[in-house]
């Protein structure tokens, strides 16, 4: 089996799924929050492929190839959106999207 | 051996300081410059745990296809640099930086505490076997059949939502 620990690849997935929440509530550009995003689904992914590897059980990474599946779908849906919010506000500035905000 | 872990350590790190360069760098088209190289090092990674199909996937799919949309959307936007991450409203951020944190001890307890290499195969050949696009494939067409079919629709579905929301109206 691999030589390499299954703790430290789980660790570094840990890690960049923390940094992705700490850019998701200090950046205020709405498309960096959505890289954000992206990349705790990233560290989701690195999760299932350690785990799928370390057990040799294929269906993580059957799971992986769903997850970027959802993953393209959502940021096509998720940008088409922004450009419709630039087109009503002319702003990305999740400050200034605020019509919820009471 | 020994090549094992040098690799692992190169990659660990650009995974780890391209994600960190990702959220500190005030210029949006910088953070997706980074947010691909995170990617390619995530790419060797899933190469090192023999996962060769979703290595070549993700090249392929996350740094080619979506990152390039967003790299796009930022061309046609065109939004201003963050110069000011941490200088405005800086109680708040902070307080999202400790969240973060926490979540990080959260994850790393749970990972240490269940100690998940005690109940591993060692057999280096199952492993192998399944990252090899043979077995994905398989399993794929047979167990996983429906979410597959499902996720076809949804990637229809998805291309007509997001050409409805982009469509500029003309009067």
């Amino acid at each position: 089996m691999n030589t390499i620990p299954m703790e430290y690849y789980l660790l570094i997935s840990a890690f960049m799924f923390s940094v992705g929440v700490t850019g998701v509530l200090i950046r205020r550009n709405a498309i960096v929050v959505f890289m954000c995003i992206e990349l705790m689904l990233n560290s989701a992914n690195l999760a299932l492929v350690t785990f799928s590897s370390f057990l040799g059980d294929p269906a993580g990474q059957v799971f992986v190839f769903f997850v970027m599946t959802v993953a393209a779908a959502e940021a096509a849906v998720g940008l088409a959106i922004i450009i419709a919010i630039f087109r009503n506000k002319l702003t990305v500035n999740i400050d200034e999207i605020n019509i919820f905000k009471w | 051996m020994i090549l094992e872990y040098i690799l692992f350590a190169i990659l660990g790190l650009v995974a780890v300081v391209t994600s960190v360069a990702m959220i500190t760098r005030p210029s949006p088209v910088m953070s997706a410059i980074f947010l691909v190289l995170n990617f390619f090092a995530l790419a060797g990674l899933y190469l090192l745990l023999n996962a060769q199909f979703i290595a070549v996937v993700q090249v392929i799919v996350y740094a080619g296809a979506i990152m390039v949309l967003f790299l796009f959307v930022l061309m046609l936007l065109n939004t201003d640099s963050e110069h000011a991450i941490l200088k405005e409203k800086r109680k708040l951020k902070f307080i999202g930086i400790f969240i973060a944190v926490l979540v990080f001890i959260q994850i790393g307890y749970i990972v240490f505490y269940s100690a998940p290499s005690d109940s591993v195969t060692k057999e280096i050949a199952e492993s192998i076997n399944a990252g090899k696009i043979e077995t994905i494939g398989t399993e794929l067409y047979t167990t996983y059949v429906l979410p597959f079919l499902a996720s076809g629709f949804l990637l229809l579905g998805a291309t007509i939502g997001a050409i409805v929301l982009a469509m500029k109206k003309f009067e």
